[in-house]
């Protein structure tokens, strides 16, 4: 078999591994962002024991390899749970819990980053404070942390190869499936790069579009605008 | 300020305010009338503008009560919110929310806060931007604005809640003379239509021409109050007044 029919015959089962990359890295990202926001502003907004219980949690998330997390969501602490989860369910709930930890923080730099001014006039004119931070803050603070935050697409892309350990069949695991069944690997790992920088790629353009759209004149982040 | 209480208001009575070992407001009381413009000068750093605010509890003194009407501002727990609304405050640096358009900044809290309808604070919101002279630039961003701009739409805004009475913290301190100007004279108009208002400024012009009563305060205390008549006139007293507008006008060279 010629390498072309052999690139022609896997490639569908290639695409569907892209599907799953997607899917993880999708779910990652909600997942983390739903967590993280709350929690930035409960790092900055919240009282000293909820403020302490976040620390924690991102300590533990970043503290730790990700594949020593995987492991351990996935043979031990579900398991515990009595909770007998599919693995690309434990993998996209690991990345997410993991990324909630790094997006908490850029979403904390950003809303600190926002003039006290900001709260202070909200709070003049009667709104209340959780009034203040929904309405005036987050959509400041969203803002100010797409920048930082773009950062968080390529980053969970690469990490979500490291799902192959617990056999979640994305786009890596497919590739070495591959790789096993033809013996054929240069050629097939390198189309596996490509679909990666591909991944990589089509992510920043529609961030990169995204901060287009919500760009607003003179508010490119770091607080008031024109104010260094 | 003889009469009897009822006749306020707002009424300040001892406040006290205490940042570490500073001791910054030391027992400051005044009473103010229905479309009372006060003026507030003195040297920087004794209690102006911690005064202002300690009347909406941004800052919360440390003892002394405030009351608007017969309601008791200090110590109200959430209903502060409510007398907020009836206290408009305008800042030294504008604090236009930098997301939101000069429309969108008049019409936030008439949303979120007042309960209006969109269309209803949209309307409103324009026909204030027109009292300040800001319906062109309705569209307009805060940074793209400037500093006379952005101030007078942060008075449509205060404007917008109909408060009682409204707060200027040096509204013309971060302006150049230009810029001053056209905000001094919003501020006139919105005096002469009757709007009660608490003024701290170093424009000594706006004090003599606008003010009911100037207040001078110095370390924490009031030194002296008095009509622009008597502290610019003849008579006797005003000395401390007159030898920090002295000061001043060495400066300016008036």
């Amino acid at each position: 078999m010629d390498l072309f029919s052999v690139v022609a015959e896997w490639f569908p089962y290639l695409v569907e591994g892209i599907l799953v990359t997607v899917g993880l890295v999708a779910s990652a990202l909600i997942i983390g962002a739903c967590l993280g926001l709350p929690m930035a502003i409960g790092q900055v907004y919240g009282s000293r024991p909820l403020k302490y219980v976040i620390g924690l949690y991102v300590w533990f998330f970043r503290g730790l390899p990700v594949l020593v997390l995987l492991f351990m969501f996935y043979f031990t602490i579900f398991p515990l749970l009595n909770l007998d989860l599919d693995a690309f369910f434990v993998g996209a709930t690991v990345l997410g819990l993991r990324g909630a930890a790094y997006q908490s923080q850029i979403f904390r730099g950003a809303i600190q980053s926002i003039s006290e001014g900001q709260m202070t006039a909200a709070r003049s004119l009667g709104m209340s404070r959780a009034a203040a931070i929904r309405t005036i803050i987050i959509p400041q603070a969203v803002r100010i942390a797409l920048p930082g935050w773009s950062n968080e697409y390529p980053n969970i892309l690469t990490d979500s190869a490291i799902c192959y350990a617990i056999g979640v069949a994305e786009l890596l695991t497919r590739t070495s499936q591959i790789v096993t069944q033809t013996y054929i690997t240069m050629p097939i790992y390198i189309l596996c790069a490509l679909m990666f920088i591909m991944l990589n790629f089509a992510g920043m353009r529609v961030i990169a579009y995204l901060e287009k759209r919500v760009a607003i004149p003179g508010f490119s982040g770091g607080g008031q605008a024109g104010i260094v | 300020m003889s009469e009897n209480k009822t006749d306020y208001i707002l009424r300040v009575e001892d406040i006290h305010k205490t940042y570490g070992d500073a001791e910054v407001l030391k027992g400051v009381s005044f009473n103010v009338r229905k479309g009372d413009t006060i003026v507030f000068i003195g040297p920087s750093g004794t209690g102006k503008s911690t005064l202002l605010r300690c009347i909406n509890q941004l800052t919360v003194p440390d003892s002394g009560r405030v009351w608007l009407h017969d309601e008791e501002v200090t110590n109200s727990g959430k209903k502060i919110n409510r007398f907020r609304q009836k206290i408009g405050m305008v800042f030294q640096n504008f604090y236009l929310f930098d997301h939101l358009t000069a429309i969108k900044n008049v019409e936030i809290a008439l949303i979120k806060v007042k309960g209006m309808s969109p269309e209803a604070a949209r309307e409103k919101a324009l026909y204030e931007l027109r009292q300040v002279g800001m319906e062109d630039f309705a569209d307009h961003y805060p940074a793209e604005l400037s500093g006379g701009q952005a101030q007078r739409v942060s008075i449509a805004r205060a404007l917008a809640m109909e408060p009682d009475v409204i707060l200027f913290d040096e509204p013309t301190s971060a302006l150049d003379p230009e810029l001053t100007r056209e905000v001094l004279e919003v501020m006139r108009k919105l005096a002469l239509e009757g709007m009660t208002m608490l003024v701290v400024t170093h424009e000594m012009g706006f004090a003599r021409s606008v003010a009911t009563e100037i207040v001078f305060m110095e370390s924490g205390v009031i030194q002296e109050i008095g009509t622009p008549a008597e502290v610019f006139g003849d008579g006797g007293g005003f000395e401390r007044i007159r030898s920090f507008m002295g000061k001043i006008g060495d400066l300016s060279g008036d």
